[in-house]
């Protein structure tokens, strides 16, 4: 790992445009758009999905624009572009996959900060206020520990809340509700109450937005026994996970990424869901299985852009679901390449790579020829510095290196 | 005549007879439901609102149920006591006797329908919402017959049907999902109220204000209901909170202060506050009462108060021993007939006692039950789901 760093040290060096937009919508409505950054450097800086393309040989900077939706035309199974859909952006997927679960089952309402009069601070929950009204879309004070709470204690009656964390670090506050009431109340009493809630909200480190703001907080979830943890990362499975999240009968926390709101692509018109347990391949390959999930998929993507050119082949899935792990197609694509690389965005210590080590090598060591290598983020409090909060996620550079050690 | 309610064999009711019959003595009896009013101990102080009045309608047979309630309640958890001491329960064990009044002046006011979440002092309200004693000595022993299969323990009783929401191990906690079940039932339109039950320990948690604040601006049918037995487990009232007045915590939402050793008392109130709740929104009830027993079975009880004071409360204000006196003044049974009934609720303990011994432990398998629901074909066995290991291609 520290080789691998060191490496990228010297390319890493990016000046980011600031763009602290928590409180101005503006800059999450307005389409994506590529700009490069002067001072000579030869890297693009995309503000859209947040990816970098950091290209090694020439010196040219691409337009990314179509990459958001190229990557989608390039995997293989799960594509929705057969059938002519309509284009949309993330936070709308999001929206409509929740205003059809509110049109379809009344049990089904919305609490959160500024979900309602406000139209959600990611626009996730706009207009929704408008056309359920004040019961059903719930604007609550800055009180995340006791509306969780209401929402569990709501959804022991039968209704189905999704609790929205305006950003996923807050819910930290409600954490004694999360592990205590909501993933024990089914086991504790004996299987009397079910809790079919669903609690959202964007996570992950952002553009500049401060150590408090960028928490990863599926590795501090991971433990709590009765939740399921899924994590979007496109405008087709995130419709399809909030879907399928509010119809499920358990808890589940669904991770959005707070960098990933504009990504635009084609989705059916039709009614879908996602497998709540099931991982997404993106790219079938024969020489490496990359598992990853949320935006760093975006970042595996664009590596896998230079693998190709030299020569790898390498399996990209996002396992989207982090809690159960899919280890069946997990396992597969481990019997077919014999080679794992996890990237992820949690920490080091304790974070998702580290107990999908865990499980993998537990029940697949004897199909691995090299030790799985997982490239997470440093353990440290996310700095405000864009260069360095640059470093403290994984760039698509670094996973390229990883590939060709594994590969050795 | 026939007192009927006496479930003893026929011919201790063929010998009563044959005794009433003898001295020709009239009282009402006990199924009679002609109205009685008595007056509460005390008059009920108010905080933004108008009390309610001291003098309480009640009947005879409401008071002979509220002294076979309460004796049974007692009952049980001195019994639960001597189970503990026997290590047939482990773990925690908070019992309630000493405020039994709160949990029968409760349920004469409501309706199944209404909800009622407490904390972990939960072995009596459970009852008092139709638990069975059998569910609870099962569930205290951690036997399969519990309330909850014996997979939650003394903490976590819960009946589903009857609208009891449990039995909580975090202080504070349920106070927030009771706001949200009384939201559940304005959503729903039901005209029903939630009882979110705390102690004076719980009134200084943050949560309890959040809650209550959402629960007054989406004017939610929430009644809080303060248990103040005086003592945070260790810590006496005065030296917890700079405030004990805490009928008067909500600021802005009503509250009333009650006797909590008074059965009718507590009715009265809780009947008050359900009104209130329905049209005005959030209300708080301090329910003044006492526990005889420690914090929980590891604690004695007398290290931060003295002996006296304990025994002090036990013979002026307990809610057993009014009720008794209520009855014997009103002549609606004899002290016989009471004592009768507390050795029937003797014998119902110690058979459910025997009964729930009987009952076996939980199966291995049940480990992995119920940590997911059902419908999704899941019992789930960590996060490496073993069982796919067989079927790898």
């Amino acid at each position: 790992m520290a080789a691998i760093f060191q490496g990228v040290g010297a390319a890493a060096t990016l000046s980011s445009s600031p763009s602290n937009s928590f409180d101005s919508n503006n800059s999450f409505l307005s389409p994506p758009r590529s700009f490069s950054v002067g001072k000579g450097a030869s890297f693009s800086v995309i503000r859209s999905g947040g990816i970098l393309n950091l290209n090694s040989k020439g010196r040219r900077a691409q337009q990314l624009i179509s990459n958001a939706v190229a990557t989608k035309a390039d995997s293989a199974a799960v594509s929705s572009s057969s059938k002519p859909g309509h284009e949309l952006l993330l936070f709308e997927a999001l929206q409509e996959g929740l205003e059809e679960e509110m049109d379809r089952d009344l049990r089904v309402c919305v609490m959160g900060e500024d979900v309602g009069h406000y139209g959600g601070s990611y626009k996730v929950t706009k207009g929704l206020a408008k056309k359920f009204g004040d019961l059903r879309v719930l604007d609550t004070p800055i009180a995340e520990n006791s509306f969780t709470g209401m929402g569990i204690g709501a959804a022991m009656t039968g209704l189905r809340p999704v609790v929205e964390g305006m950003n996923m670090g807050f819910l930290l506050l409600a954490f004694n509700q999360i592990s205590n009431n909501c993933g024990m109340l089914h086991y504790t009493s004996g299987g009397q109450f079910t809790i079919p809630i669903v609690i959202r909200g964007p996570g992950g480190v952002g553009r500049q937005l401060g150590a408090e703001h960028s928490q990863r907080l599926e590795s501090y979830f991971q433990s709590i026994p009765g939740i399921q943890m899924v994590a979007c990362s496109t405008p087709y499975n995130a419709k399809g996970l909030m879907k399928a999240a509010i119809r499920s009968e358990n808890p589940v926390i669904l991770f959005e990424h707070v960098l990933l709101y504009n990504l635009k692509e084609r989705i059916p018109d039709e009614d879908y869901i996602c497998n709540l347990e099931e991982a997404e391949m993106v790219r079938p390959g024969e020489h490496v299985t990359i598992l990853t999930y949320s935006r760093m998929r975006y970042h595996v993507m664009q590596a896998a852009k230079t693998l190709v050119n030299k020569g790898y082949d390498p399996e990209v899935i996002d396992i989207r679901s982090l809690k159960p792990f899919d280890l069946y197609t997990i396992g597969n694509s481990v019997k077919k390449t014999h080679r794992v690389l996890i990237v992820e965005e949690c920490m080091r210590t304790g974070g998702i790579g580290a107990s999908l080590t865990a499980a993998i090598t537990e029940n697949f060591n004897d199909y691995l020829d090299a030790p799985i290598m997982c490239l997470s983020s440093q353990d440290v409090p996310t700095p405000y510095a864009g260069t360095l909060e640059e470093v403290t996620v994984v760039q698509p550079a670094q996973i390229v290196t990883a590939v060709e050690q594994l590969c050795r | 005549m026939a007192l009927s309610y006496l479930r003893s064999s026929s011919s201790s009711s063929a010998n009563l007879k044959l005794l009433s019959s003898a001295v020709s003595i009239r009282r009402p009896i006990s199924t009679d439901t002609t109205p009685i009013t008595v007056e509460t101990s005390v008059p009920f102080t108010a905080h933004q609102c108008e009390a309610p009045s001291r003098s309480v309608e009640t009947s005879s047979s409401e008071l002979l149920n509220f002294f076979r309630n309460m004796a049974l309640m007692r009952r049980m958890e001195i019994a639960a006591d001597s189970l503990y001491k026997a290590k047939l329960i482990r773990g925690f064990c908070h019992l309630y006797d000493g405020q039994e009044a709160v949990a029968s002046g409760m349920e004469a006011a409501i309706t199944k329908k209404d909800c009622i979440i407490t904390a972990y002092r939960d072995h009596c309200i459970f009852m008092g919402r139709g638990g069975t004693l059998l569910e609870v000595f099962a569930e205290l022993m951690g036997r399969r017959a519990g309330c909850s299969k014996g997979k939650g323990g003394s903490m976590h009783c819960y009946k589903k049907d009857s609208n009891f929401y449990g039995g909580h191990g975090i202080v504070g906690a349920q106070v927030p999902l009771g706001c949200g079940l009384a939201f559940a039932q304005k959503y729903s339109k039901d005209e029903t109220v939630t009882f979110a039950l705390y102690g004076d320990g719980a009134a200084n948690q943050g949560q309890l204000f959040e809650a209550l604040n959402i629960s007054a601006l989406w004017d939610l049918p929430a009644i809080l209901v303060c248990e103040n037995n005086h003592y945070g487990m260790g810590t006496a009232e005065w030296r917890a909170s700079k405030s004990p007045a805490y009928y008067k915590r909500g600021d802005y939402a009503p509250g009333l202060k009650v006797d909590g050793m008074d059965v009718l008392a507590v009715k009265q109130a809780c009947k008050f506050a359900k009104e209130h709740a329905l049209k005005n929104g959030p209300i708080i009830l301090e329910m003044d009462t006492y526990r005889y027993h420690g914090h929980s079975m590891s604690d004695p009880g007398s290290t931060y108060r003295t002996r006296d004071e304990i025994s002090g409360v036990r013979q002026e204000r307990d809610p057993i021993e009014r009720v008794r006196k209520l009855i014997l003044s009103h002549d609606l049974a004899t002290e016989k007939e009471l004592k009768d009934i507390e050795k029937e609720m003797r014998k119902e303990v110690d058979d459910a006692i025997a009964q729930a011994k009987e009952s076996p432990m939980p199966e291995p398998s049940e480990l992995f039950t119920n940590v997911y629901a059902k419908g999704l074909g899941v019992e789930s066995f960590g996060a490496d789901r073993k069982e796919v290991r067989a079927t790898l291609p």
